[in-house]
């Protein structure tokens, strides 16, 4: 069980909740996540740890939601308790001096991206972010990046904040510009990380990007999380959950992200019908 | 023929029958439409029938065999004396899951191997009689905590909470010790819950022994990962833990790497079987799903893969097949397993070798093309190697393949500790005989030394390991 300290609306669908977690505060790193279940016969659900406070004991995460036990978790309220909660899981970002940085998001992408972005700014980087959403009110996080990032670009597919467009025009204004950077974090929907790593690979630029597989336990076990990358199978729960973009098979991993996507539709049915009745 | 009268049937000597009591099951056609498990054991009657079948031995060759040394033919004698409580409490004393075992061991490879009974006839049914001891007791709903030395002050923590980690808990609470175990997942017991099926082994029974644990003292601490949630230098640091017991299990499920394994509708053991039995997937309105499929194939001959092949049919299968690579008699499954699978109907294509998933046009499951084998020479583990027969493909229709040919060692603890030495396989290099690691104070057992192999194993490590964290604790303060 844990704690619900804080929990507050960033945008439609997407919340941020602040949990009492005293352990995995102390001991988590950026890039890790955590799994946790909303009730006691929920799913298990992966989320990144978007920000922690060891000090305090909390940290916080960052939910869409998407699917029935988002929806479930949502419905939970500050003062409530989460049935239950694992990590710090998966591996660290490997944090250095590469020089010019750039954090590129889409939509709730920013929740992963932002510690690691923000290691990377204390790291000694300059660090430049471009965050994408479908439109103005969706974007979050933005004020607080603000606040240490060197430089914030958006882009709103209807303009209505930033450039109109995606997060890879806005890229490839900076390329036109003759930008250059030595590191690239690109987190967001799968095919938004398969494209706009393309790009900034096809600049020439390292870029890591940080998978969201389907997973159940978060050690290994299951292998449900399972990705090709250089050929070889790795499990993003215990491999991952970043790795370098250069090397994935993004076919088959978007693949099985849509194994169960009738069964996700029926119980997000069922779920909101439970929430339109409530 | 020459007939032994003795264990014939006699004149002289009744020693009874030559056959054991058989243990009544629901039928296959049943069965096959519930969870339920398949052996209902026996009642105070039958197990008195088959107790008195044990001929005593002096010798007991069938304690030698048992990796936990239960006391057999004493526990034996009790039940054919009726005693049945006191049965069970001699069997705890050895054994600290004796329901679970009495399930799940490998008696026929052990115990039951060496029983005198079993070379004229059918051995004494010690599994049998161990498993309705244990029940008997649970049916009771009284049953004895075993007696706990006085505390010592000692506290011991143990990372896993399957049949390793609850064995040496159990041990090391017996003897005083304040024993605290961590569980990564939200449900105790490891592979005896989110692995073996509730049809044979049902989580009733893991929840009441683990229940007798705490009731022992031993306490329980869910969703911590050591080595993530705390690393060992923390755990063992000072206002720590004395001495760290590792019994994470052989975690990582291992592929065949063959195309199309990314297909939806390729599952590994481990996921087909979590979803089902940890998560609940077979109940209707579980929020987990699972893929049920109507022509299942489960790859591999091992228990697991019986256990895959068996929930198939139970999550409706249509058709659930065995692809196994080697011949039947080369299948490391139990007897019991194979005969099980195959009364309910699953389908045993063996000398077959998957060689690539073939998908439709969407990324799911429509087959799998497999080799023809023929058996050649025998190989380092003894059983005959498998050899292709070229030109020999052929497929299998099938929605679903669920690849059940073994785990290789989680690598959580290791990778985060640094002084604890692993093998080139990833396993933890520890002393069979006595659990000691590389690093003073930690000790390790289970499959998470050996690789993959039996729940009793892993008991037996775990035991030894306690007492040799009890010898070295002896020595400082």
């Amino acid at each position: 069980m844990s704690q619900i300290l804080r929990k507050e609306k960033l945008a439609p669908d997407i919340f941020r909740m602040r949990l009492s977690a005293p352990l995995i505060a102390a001991s988590r790193h950026p890039g890790q996540f955590v799994i946790l279940r909303a009730t006691p016969d929920g799913e298990r659900i992966p989320l990144t740890i978007a920000d922690a406070c060891s000090e305090a004991g909390w940290i916080e995460v960052i939910v869409q939601v998407a699917g029935a036990g988002t929806m479930r978790l949502s419905r939970l309220r500050q003062g409530d308790s989460v049935a239950d909660l694992v990590g710090p899981l998966g591996q660290p970002t490997r944090i250095k001096r590469y020089g010019r940085c750039i954090g590129i998001a889409g939509g709730v992408g920013i929740a992963p991206l932002y510690p690691i972005a923000q290691a990377l700014k204390a790291a000694g980087n300059s660090v430049t972010i471009i965050l994408g959403a479908r439109s103005r009110d969706k974007i979050i996080l933005r004020s607080e990046i603000e606040g240490w990032a060197d430089e914030v670009l958006l882009a709103t597919e209807d303009g209505s904040a930033g450039r109109k467009g995606l997060v890879s025009d806005v890229f490839l204004d900076l390329a036109r510009q003759g930008r250059t950077f030595e590191r690239a974090v690109v987190i967001g929907p799968a095919a938004m990380m398969r494209a706009v790593s393309k790009l900034t690979l096809g600049q020439g630029i390292p870029t890591v990007v940080s998978l969201n597989p389907i997973m159940i336990d978060g050690t290994g076990l299951c292998g449900g999380c399972r990705v090709e990358v250089d050929g070889k199978i790795k499990f993003a729960c215990v491999d991952g959950p970043e790795f370098e973009a250069e090397g994935i098979d993004w076919e088959p991993f978007m693949r099985r992200l849509r194994s169960y996507q009738d069964f996700e539709r029926q119980t997000r049915e069922r779920e909101s019908c439970r929430l339109m009745n409530a | 023929m020459p007939t032994d009268e003795r264990l014939t049937g006699s004149r002289r000597e009744p020693l009874g029958p030559v056959s054991r009591v058989p243990m009544r099951e629901q039928e296959p056609a049943v069965r096959t439409s519930n969870f339920a498990e398949v052996p209902f054991g026996y009642s105070d009657e039958e197990a008195r029938i088959e107790a008195n079948r044990c001929l005593g031995c002096r010798k007991a060759p069938c304690v030698a065999a048992c990796p936990v040394a239960v006391p057999i033919p004493t526990f034996i004698s009790q039940i054919s004396d009726g005693a049945f409580a006191a049965a069970a409490r001699t069997i705890r004393q050895a054994n600290s899951l004796p329901a679970i075992c009495g399930r799940v061991c490998p008696q026929e490879d052990q115990c039951e191997k060496e029983c005198l009974r079993g070379r004229r006839g059918e051995a004494l049914a010690i599994g049998h009689l161990e498993r309705f001891a244990a029940d008997w007791e649970r049916r009771g709903g009284r049953i004895e905590a075993p007696a706990r030395k006085p505390e010592t002050g000692r506290r011991i923590a143990v990372a896993g909470s399957g049949p390793a980690g609850l064995t040496a808990a159990s041990e090391l609470a017996k003897e005083g010790c304040s024993v605290v175990v961590f569980e990564a997942l939200h449900e105790l017991g490891g592979v005896l819950t989110y692995g073996i099926p509730e049809f044979r082994l049902p989580k009733a029974i893991v929840r009441q022994e683990i229940a007798d644990l705490e009731a022992l003292g031993v306490k329980f601490v869910r969703n911590f990962v050591v080595g993530r949630t705390e690393t060992v230098d923390r755990l063992l640091g000072p206002d720590g833990f004395e001495a760290l017991f590792i019994g994470t299990g052989a975690g990582l499920p291992a592929f065949l790497g063959i195309p199309g394994e990314s297909a939806i509708g390729v599952y590994s053991a481990n996921e087909y079987l979590t979803r089902s039995n940890l998560m609940k997937a077979y109940q209707a309105g579980a929020s987990t799903p699972i893929l049920c499929g109507r022509r299942v194939v489960t790859v591999g001959g091992g228990n697991v893969a019986m256990d895959a092949a068996r929930t198939a049919l139970r999550l409706g299968a249509e058709v659930s097949t065995i692809v196994y690579r080697r011949g039947e008699a080369e299948m490391p499954a139990r007897a019991e397993e194979v005969r099980h699978a195959r009364e309910e109907g699953v389908v045993f294509r063996t000398l077959a070798n998957p060689v690539a998933v073939i998908e439709d046009g969407e990324g799911f499951v429509r087959g799998l093309t497999c080799l023809q084998m023929e058996l050649g020479e025998p190989d380092a583990s003894g059983r005959r190697s498998p050899k292709p027969v070229p030109g020999s493909e052929f497929e299998v229709d099938c929605d679903i393949v669920v690849v059940a040919i073994g785990n290789r060692p989680n690598p959580l603890i290791s990778s985060t500790t640094p002084d604890i030495r692993v093998s080139a396989k990833g396993t933890i290099l520890a002393n069979p005989a006595d659990g000691r690691t590389s690093r003073p104070r930690v000790y390790a057992g289970g499959d998470i030394v050996t690789g993959a192999a039996t729940v009793i194993r892993a008991m037996g490590a775990g035991k030894a390991a306690a007492r040799s964290i009890l010898e070295d604790l002896a020595g400082t303060r």
